[in-house]
């Protein structure tokens, strides 16, 4: 199949994603200035870092004063999601060159993450996963570093952008896409846990609560889809006995 | 001089969860029982970023007709469930929320 097709398919499935991240990239490079850094710092961060919570609350500590290891270690705990992200996409990546795994590395986001998981669960892609990926990766990376730079620009004309609720385009996008997902059971109760865990466990500190939640919720599932293929397992025999 | 080590203490504790699983691909095989867990990622960590996003507002527990989250969440999730295309889920979603913010503020 065409190449550039397959590029641009993964861009354009991401376009909801974009808009709800592009306040938060605007209101990061405004906030940046404010705080005292300086444009070249706060491009740097983007380009190089591209990670969009991370980046939030490492401006946050470093104007409190926080000392440098706490920021880094926070923006580790923040970002541990990614290796589960990283890891279930791990099939798709086996037979793909070094370098590029190295950018789709790079380029892991949850909107690229879950763009690409929508498309796996509808077509198997083959060898196109990688520029699919790549388009998707691209999209999200440049329009982060391009509204970076619009906030500096704007400076502080901008301090109340997030109250617009632009991210319910990603709320709805992501509710479309988990239920594309729920196949089985056990998919419903993972999902149930996950929504009951993550409701209580908000106000955890650095999203330690999206962690727990997560893995509450991958447990249950595990524990239901075992529970439900034991059963039809015992079943099956059970019905060949009667007869 | 202090911001150029805290862009470089980041970059690595970004970077490395992100590759380091994509860099040991074709070195590790994953046990049966982590393979089946990982199918499990994409429901677990989305729902919880739905709900998280959308049942709270300045910190606080919204949970209320008067929020439009839920009003766009729940369209976009019975659209999901009756018809397959994603976009048409995300246009219900944000028709939704749109009207809820509307008529109810």
């Amino acid at each position: 199949m065409n190449n550039r097709r397959i590029i641009f398919d993964g861009a354009r499935d991401s376009l909801p994603l974009i808009f709800p991240s592009m306040p938060f990239g605007i209101v990061f490079g405004a906030m940046a200035k404010s705080l005292g850094l300086s444009d070249v710092v706060t491009m740097a961060f983007s380009i190089l870092v591209f990670a969009g919570s991370s980046q939030f609350i490492a401006i946050t500590l470093l104007a409190s004063g926080a000392a440098l290891p706490v920021i880094i270690v926070t923006t580790f705990i923040v970002n541990l999601r990614h290796i589960l992200y990283a890891f279930s996409l791990l099939p798709y990546v086996r037979s793909l060159s070094h370098r590029m795994r190295l950018a789709m590395g790079f380029l892991v986001t949850d909107e690229t993450y879950a763009t690409v998981i929508n498309r796996i669960s509808q077509a198997q892609l083959g060898n196109d996963f990688s520029r699919y990926y790549l388009g998707s990766g691209i999209l999200m990376y440049s329009n982060w570093v391009f509204c970076t730079y619009l906030g500096i620009v704007a400076g502080n004309q901008f301090p109340q952008l997030t109250d617009f609720g632009l991210d319910i385009a990603m709320v709805v996008a992501f509710v479309g896409i988990v239920v594309a997902n729920l196949r089985l059971p056990s998919h419903w109760i993972c999902a149930a846990v996950a929504a009951v865990s993550g409701t209580l466990t908000y106000a955890w500190p650095n999203q330690t609560g999206l962690l727990f939640s997560s893995c509450m919720a991958i447990a249950a599932g595990v524990i239901a889809e075992n529970i439900y293929s034991a059963r039809n397992n015992n079943q099956t025999p059970k019905a060949g006995e009667t007869s | 001089m202090n911001e150029w080590w805290l862009i470089a203490g980041m970059v690595l504790v970004t970077f490395i969860p992100r590759y380091l699983p994509f860099a040991l691909a074709s070195r590790i095989r994953l046990p049966h029982a982590l393979e089946q867990a990982l199918n499990y990622v994409p429901i677990a960590v989305l729902t919880v970023i739905i709900v998280q996003t959308s049942l709270y507002a300045d910190g606080k527990l919204f949970i209320a007709v008067s929020n439009p989250y839920i009003w766009g969440a729940t369209a976009a999730f019975i659209t999901a469930v009756i018809q397959p295309r994603l976009f048409i889920s995300i246009l219900m979603g944000l028709l939704t929320y749109a009207g809820a913010k509307i008529y109810l503020s």
